[in-house]
């Protein structure tokens, strides 16, 4: 049940982002191009994810547990550390290069071309390799 | 009409971030999900292949049988492989991307998913700027 609900939560969350805009890298570059042609849309469409998503939270909190089980996941203690500013600065950098971020790299594989499927193959590679080098140093 | 696309968009995403919250009890975070699958460190695989197999497959039905949407990508190879490695390495290195610091990050108020939101926008427009109209590389 819980592999399903998984696949069921994948298919929405990509025709969210086919739907939204996200996976067309030049609106997604229009957004970070301030200094160019800005295009807000991507305003809309965080606004129109995160809105529900704290109502969520508030429901979250209300309930003991998930629906299936488990515990809903707790907010872990603010940690604002190095990895979380370099990381983020990092993956900045990469969504402006190209307008992928994880989301839509693979939700256009279908429709991306070789590019798409070029940027999702160095994206895991970009993943692997982060765990390779880091496994074994502690936090 | 781009905006009222993803406004639309951004309420089906939001929606898709409550179900897995609610009913698995799991931050929808796209490349944690996807992380944690290919570097063979994450717990429930069978849980994060299926939501891959959903986020590229329902896409994938909806463009082969009703609308084909254009990515507009960049045809400069190193410009990919170069964006994929920084978003890769980045997104694992700050445990999170759009979707797990941004959407359900921010609307917990979170301080990390804000400040990392506030970093890789702020950080992708300065490299826009840079890269576009101080470099003139993309």
């Amino acid at each position: 049940m819980r592999v399903l609900v998984a696949f069921l939560t994948g298919s929405i969350f990509g025709l969210g982002l086919m739907l939204s805009g996200m996976t067309d890298t030049g609106r997604v570059q229009g957004f970070l191009d301030v200094a160019g042609a800005w295009d807000p849309t991507l305003i809309f469409v965080l606004g129109g994810a995160v809105l529900p998503m704290a109502l969520t939270w508030r429901i979250a909190a209300a309930r003991s547990g998930a629906l299936l089980g488990g515990p809903i996941p707790k907010q872990v203690e603010a940690r604002v550390d190095r990895d979380l500013i370099v990381g983020s600065a990092l993956f900045g950098a990469g969504w402006a290069l190209v307008g992928l971020c994880p989301g839509p790299a693979m939700a256009s594989l279908f429709y991306g071309g070789t590019g798409g499927l070029v940027f999702l193959i160095a994206m895991a590679a970009g993943m692997i390799g982060y765990r390779r080098v880091t496994v074994g140093v502690p936090a | 009409m781009a905006w009222a696309w993803g406004l639309l968009g951004g309420l089906v995403i939001g929606l898709a971030a409550s179900i897995y919250l609610l009913v698995n009890g799991r931050i929808m975070g796209a490349s944690g999900i996807l992380g944690g699958l290919v570097d063979g460190a994450g717990d429930a695989a069978r849980e994060r292949l299926a939501f891959v197999v959903g986020l590229i497959g329902a896409p994938a039905v909806a463009a082969y049988f009703w609308w084909m949407p254009k990515t507009n990508i960049t045809g400069d190879f190193a410009v990919i492989v170069i964006g994929g490695l920084l978003v890769g390495i980045g997104t694992r290195m700050a445990n999170g991307c759009t979707s797990g610091h941004g959407v359900c990050g921010m609307s917990r108020f979170s301080l990390r998913g804000i400040i990392a939101s506030a970093v890789y926008v702020g950080f992708g427009m300065a490299a826009m700027t840079v890269l576009r109209h101080g470099l003139g590389w993309i």
